[in-house]
């Protein structure tokens, strides 16, 4: 909230400089987030803002000098020889002989007297009032249609004030001519965030008392005098509350013969600085004391209840809506009311929304002469239900949901009604009618002074504590027991502390501990390393795993990407042809978002490849190798036959049980596409990816995790035909990788080429990992290498052939590695050749070669036999 | 005889000297050093010789074999030592060539900033705890003092899960990983606990340079049975000066409603080093993390009774601090993941 310092002086004196009172509130979390400078030089440096101020390209600030800047008035109105538009007038301006100037300004005419104006002696610095934009110029002597002038009467735009260069700015009848126009009107505006456990301070007065408990200065009081010398209000209206509950209290006050006027320049002027629009006096001094003590109030046209009421004096009752109510708000809105809303009505309907906004039936216009004025109190939490429900923002609203103490109300409503009388006229009626049923207790809490050390870490003597706490207000009693045995006193141990009335945001020792802090200054508190116990140490084995697989994927030469968790339905389906069934990525119910942030981000996902295809495509436009993989969760409701895994089931809580919290997955996802490797100028392998590559890394996973696992040919839509296969555990399969099916890869728009892609079940994988793996004791003696070349049937998988040498080679065959498969010449059609190394060793001798081909032999036999293989070239 | 076998040294050694090459080094070799060369032919006349002048000549046609074996094995020497040079010399590389590329795989750089955050916290006995990213409003809000309609929610702007009743979310900070983590860990309020609760956060932001509707935070908590503002302090300055440098750091008052008293920390400015920049809107700090004593009720929530036992918590952005550190203007770089973005991390 903007709010400018002469406002805070009227109730606290300060003696530092701007920029160290915005820092001392900044850090007691009143943190002042802009700060204008208004006919003050802002001063340099980071605490003015002033290179902020600068680059912010905000209006320009002036400085007005005190030298040639003054309150002026205006002695005399001549008309111009020679002009019609323009007059003379004479400005005393408070030294030597009055000086005459030239003036167009529409607001004095010929004949006019008395007027108080800004008034710049020849060399001050203005504003070009001319030009558009913010100009700066210096006042030279000139003519003016023959006259001579180098003094001027100011607009508020040639003062920086606005953007007003309509007339001249005409200052009140009591400015005090020939005062510096710097010291009349100069000023600072702080625009401080409130936190919303700092609702108080949502006011001068609020502002005010922090300044003076940081500044050790006192607070003086808003004024509560009021002049009631007026026809009792008791029997003119009356007031019934039907929810204490949400409306603890309700007070009016009546003041008649009000004339509807524009406020005081003083009044408007304040306004504007806070950021309010000026209306006229009776919404402005509602607005005023709003912002000057917290309390938000709202004025009645009380003749226009009278009117509904045939006459008689009105009843107020403020009650819920009922079903089906409306109301047409001030802001022209007719709304449908919610039933927790809670009204201000009469007798015959709403009036309006409580707390929040008021109704157009009852609103001050300019015919309103008598005035009703309310301060109630509301409970916040409704008032907030009701803004959000209304989508509406107000600043009762904003005050009352954030909390605002009943007893504000009377403090408002004095200062309020006095106000109205001032600058509206007329008569307050004796008395106010104050209906209080939700009249809150006195908040007293038992503070041990051995808490605060015990949370801030600081001894803080108990005398200083009680210091820190009254000059926030609180009412601090010590509680000290005196000794039997002497006349001395043991030391302090428990405060009394009595919470003042503006306060609803304490009620316990954790809140005062920091009021303490905060009044003591964080910068205060000393530094330590914490010496307390050091906690039970845990491996987290979930994250030291996920972390794992990273490593062996980047060392794989992948690049990892984490990429948005939000997609669409249709974005997934497109994983798969219409209707076909998906064995990879079953159908489950989305964790759909209520609210979502655009039609691209409509569920959770529950699957890694789309937005990672989505990826590849944007990165294609780029570059020609993508070879990438994302670990991350992937959601989705639980249903039925969705077991836990043990680490969720280790995670919840008895407050879960009832509300089926969604399955968060780990999944794995790779995509690879693109030439093999980057072209270089050593001759790269540049053919294209294909399934191989991506094998590879998934071995490569494996291998890194000391897994072993089967490859199965998978039949997935999503694949292109007899290129995929699915990763298994006996017979567990945890994922399906390889070559993108065409139709799929043009669903998302990637070029025509090979794109190779795998999801995997992380947490399945991760499960099969054992905490630690064996390693094979290593032979001393030679060994000795032979190869194998077999021709086998077409269909005979490679790892069938690969797991019966291993298994007959039995002991002694320590490598097998298949280097070359062929077909063509010398092969018979529908078969094909595989070639194989094999190395034979021994652990306790030198073996010979007639021992390796005796277990070759063996081999060869064994594959014969079993899969009807032909030794090649035998 | 004698003029003879220095005759032959002379020629000997006369002719050896333009040789460069193995052939007629043999050539040479064979001439004067061989079985039947011209040395032997000389020295099988020594016998023939009268006595007296048997014993000098002899002398000499030793020294003279000596003489011409030295010479034949420097002159290998050195052309062994050309032909190196030569060799060495012939192909020399352009070394400001670039080299072979090595396909070098890459981390995203939200993880390389989340493992150094775990390493700077692991240090300092802090682990880490992985909680969930939907959320019920229960845990999420409620747990940490803020009821259903509290004016503090407007600090959160909360996706909701339809069909829920408002009653699962996609958790819009980590906190909500505190409750879980003493309810898992302290084994009912009994043991003290240090955690980091990392992971990915959801708010319903425009996306903006600044603003992303997913991000990640770390959240840290520590209670013990002698936990203070203090150690919070210090605790946090050491993690600021690890990850930072050593650099002032400052603490104001701020507020969540989960903590009590609540600050905020901010470090001086690294990019203006204090000086006021941009960065820093011209303050010379940059807000680095919220942080504050762990209010009562929370700690009652979580298992603890807070009269024994006490704690801090605090929460930072990692994408934040990247963002800080690299200079980088914009967030939706992050998950954007342009391979041009990720390569130069």
């Amino acid at each position: 909230m903007k709010l400018p310092l002469s406002w805070i002086r009227d109730y606290v004196d300060i003696k530092i400089a701007p920029e160290e009172l915005a820092e001392k509130l900044t850090f007691a979390g009143l943190e002042v987030e802009q700060t204008e400078y208004i006919g003050v030089a802002r001063p340099p440096g980071l605490r003015g803002g002033h290179a902020a101020w600068l680059e912010s390209g905000a209006r320009p600030e002036l400085a007005w000098d005190r030298s040639t800047l003054f309150v002026g008035q205006i002695l005399e109105v001549k008309p111009h020889p020679n002009a019609d538009r323009l007059t003379l007038a004479v400005v005393d301006y408070g030294r030597a002989e009055p000086i005459q100037v030239v003036t167009g300004a529409p607001n004095i005419q010929v004949g006019d007297s008395g007027q108080k104006v800004a008034f710049a002696l020849e060399g001050a610095r203005l504003f070009d009032g001319h030009q558009d934009g913010w100009k700066l110029m210096t006042l030279k002597k000139s003519k003016i249609r023959g006259i001579e002038s180098g003094c001027m009467v100011c607009s508020e735009k040639e003062l920086g004030l606005s953007e007003d260069h309509e007339g001249i700015m005409l200052l009140p009848d009591d400015a005090p001519v020939g005062a510096p126009l710097a010291d009349y009107l100069a000023d600072v505006v702080f625009d401080i965030k409130i936190n919303p456990n700092m609702a108080r301070c949502a006011s001068v007065i609020g502002i005010a008392r922090e300044v003076a408990a940081l500044t050790g200065q006192p607070l003086r009081p808003i004024p509560q005098k009021v002049i009631g010398k007026g026809a009792p209000i008791e029997g003119q209206v009356d007031v019934v509350i039907k929810e204490p509950s949400l409306n603890p209290r309700f007070r009016l006050a009546l003041v008649r013969g009000t004339t509807i006027k524009p406020s005081p320049f003083w009044m408007q002027r304040r306004l504007a600085l806070a950021g309010m629009r000026p209306i006229n006096n009776i919404v402005d001094v509602t607005n005023y004391v709003m912002l000057e003590t917290g309390q938000p109030l709202h004025a009645f046209d009380y003749d226009k209840l009278v009117e509904r009421a045939a006459g008689a004096p009105p009843t107020i009752i403020t009650r819920l809506a009922q079903p089906g109510e409306e109301l047409e708000t001030l802001d022209g809105v007719k709304r449908k009311l919610d039933p927790f809303t809670i009204l201000v009505c009469d007798t015959r309907g709403a009036l309006s929304i409580g707390g929040v906004m008021g109704g157009a039936a009852s609103e001050v216009d300019a015919r309103s002469k008598n005035i009703l004025l309310e301060a109630a109190a509301w409970e916040y939490i409704n008032i907030r239900r009701t803004l959000a429900a209304q989508r509406l923002s107000s600043e009762a609203g904003y005050r009352f949901s954030r909390g605002v103490h009943p007893t504000q109300a009377s403090v408002g409503l004095n200062r309020a009604i006095e106000l109205m009388r001032v600058v509206g006229g007329g008569e307050i009626a004796k008395g106010i009618v104050d209906k209080y049923p939700g009249k809150p207790k006195k908040i007293v809490i038992t503070l041990p002074v051995a808490e605060v050390k015990r949370q801030l870490g600081v001894e803080i003597p108990a005398k200083e504590i009680v210091r820190l706490l009254e000059s926030l207000e609180f009412q601090v009693k010590a509680q000290n027991v005196k000794r039997k045995t002497s006349n001395l006193r043991s030391p302090i141990t428990n405060l009394q502390v009595t919470v003042p009335d503006h306060r609803l945001d304490v009620d316990g020792t954790d809140d005062l501990i920091e009021e303490i802090a905060r009044m003591y200054g964080y910068e205060n508190i000393p530094v330590s390393r914490m010496n307390d116990e050091l906690p039970p140490q845990r491996t987290n084995l979930d994250l030291d795993q996920e972390e794992a697989v990273r490593d062996i994927l980047i060392d794989a030469g992948l690049q990892e990407v984490v990429a948005y968790r939000f997609t669409t339905p249709e974005r997934e389906a497109l994983l798969t042809l219409p209707g076909a069934p998906r064995p990879a990525f079953p159908a489950r119910a989305y964790v759909r978002i209520e609210n979502p942030i655009s039609a691209e981000r409509t569920v959770m996902r529950q699957a890694l490849l789309p937005n990672l295809l989505d990826l590849v495509a944007a990165n294609l436009r780029y570059q020609p190798r993508v070879a990438l993989f994302e670990l991350g969760p992937v959601f989705w409701l639980r249903g039925a036959n969705d077991a836990l895994l043990p680490r969720e089931t280790a995670t919840e809580l008895p407050e879960d049980k009832d509300i089926q919290l969604p399955l968060e997955r780990r999944r794995l996802g790779i995509v690879l596409t693109g030439p093999r490797e980057h072209v270089s100028w050593h001759g790269s392998d540049t053919a294209p990816m294909g399934f191989f590559d991506l094998k590879g890394i998934v071995e490569a996973l494996l291998e890194g995790l000391h897994l072993s696992a089967t490859f199965a040919p998978a039949d997935d839509p999503l694949f292109h035909p007899g290129r995929a296969a699915a990763l298994k555990f006996d017979a567990q399969a945890i994922g399906v990788f390889g070559e993108l099916h065409p139709v799929v890869r043009e669903k998302f728009d990637l070029p025509a080429q090979a794109v190779l892609v795998g999801e995997f079940d992380l947490d399945a994988l991760l499960a099969r990992v054992l905490p630690g793996h064996k390693v094979n004791a290593l032979s001393r003696y030679p060994g000795v290498a032979q190869d194998l070349a077999l021709v086998v049937d077409e269909n005979v998988p490679a790892d069938r052939v690969q797991a019966l040498i291993a298994q007959t080679g039995g002991a002694l065959l320590q490598r097998v590695v298949l280097f070359d498969v062929y077909r063509g010449d010398q092969i018979p059609p529908g078969k094909k050749s595989l070639a194989y190394s094999l190395t034979f060793q021994a652990s306790d001798r030198t073996l010979s070669d007639a021992d390796a081909s005796k277990t070759r032999e063996k081999i060869v036999a064994r594959l014969k036999r079993e899969i009807g293989a032909a030794v090649r070239g035998e | 005889m004698l003029d003879a076998l220095n005759q032959l040294r002379a020629d000997a050694l006369a002719q050896l000297a333009p040789i460069w090459d193995a052939a007629p080094l043999e050539e040479w070799r064979v001439k004067f050093l061989g079985r039947k060369g011209a040395l032997a032919a000389l020295m099988e006349k020594l016998g023939a010789l009268p006595k007296e002048e048997r014993a000098a000549a002899g002398k000499l046609a030793n020294e003279t074999k000596r003489a011409l074996e030295a010479a034949y094995h420097a002159k290998t020497g050195a052309m062994k030592q050309r032909a190196l040079s030569e060799t060495l010399e012939s192909e020399p590389l352009d070394v400001t060539l670039p080299g072979r590329p090595v396909q070098r795989g890459r981390l995203h750089p939200a993880t390389q900033n989340l493992r150094e955050i775990y390493r700077i916290w692991g240090d300092m006995g802090f682990q880490v705890f992985l909680s969930r990213e939907v959320e019920s409003d229960e845990i999420n809000f409620q747990m940490l003092n803020i009821p259903p309609h509290h004016p503090a929610r407007d600090n959160w702007s909360t996706f909701y899960i339809a069909d829920s009743d408002r009653r699962l979310l996609l958790r819009p900070h980590t906190s909500p990983g505190q409750i879980r983590a003493m309810r898992q860990l302290s084994q009912g309020g009994t043991q003290p606990l240090r955690v980091i609760l990392p992971g990915m956060c959801y708010r319903y932001e425009q996306i903006s340079a600044r603003y992303e509707i997913q991000f990640n935070q770390v959240e840290g908590l520590a209670v013990g049975r002698n936990v203070t503002f203090a150690d919070l302090k210090g605790t946090l300055i050491e993690f600021a000066r690890r990850m930072y440098g050593d650099r002032p750091v400052r603490f104001y008052a701020d507020h969540f409603p989960f903590t009590e008293p609540s600050a905020q920390m901010d470090v001086q400015c690294i990019i203006c080093d204090g000086a006021g920049c941009g960065v820093c809107k011209f303050t010379g700090y940059l807000e680095i993390l919220g942080c504050g004593m762990v209010h009562p009720q929370v700690l009652r929530n979580g298992g603890y009774d807070p009269d024994r036992w006490s704690g801090f918590a605090f929460g930072l952005g990692p994408e934040r601090i990247a963002m800080l550190k690299h200079s980088i203007e914009d967030i939706r770089y992050f998950w954007g993941n342009d391979l041009r973005f990720l390569e130069q991390f």
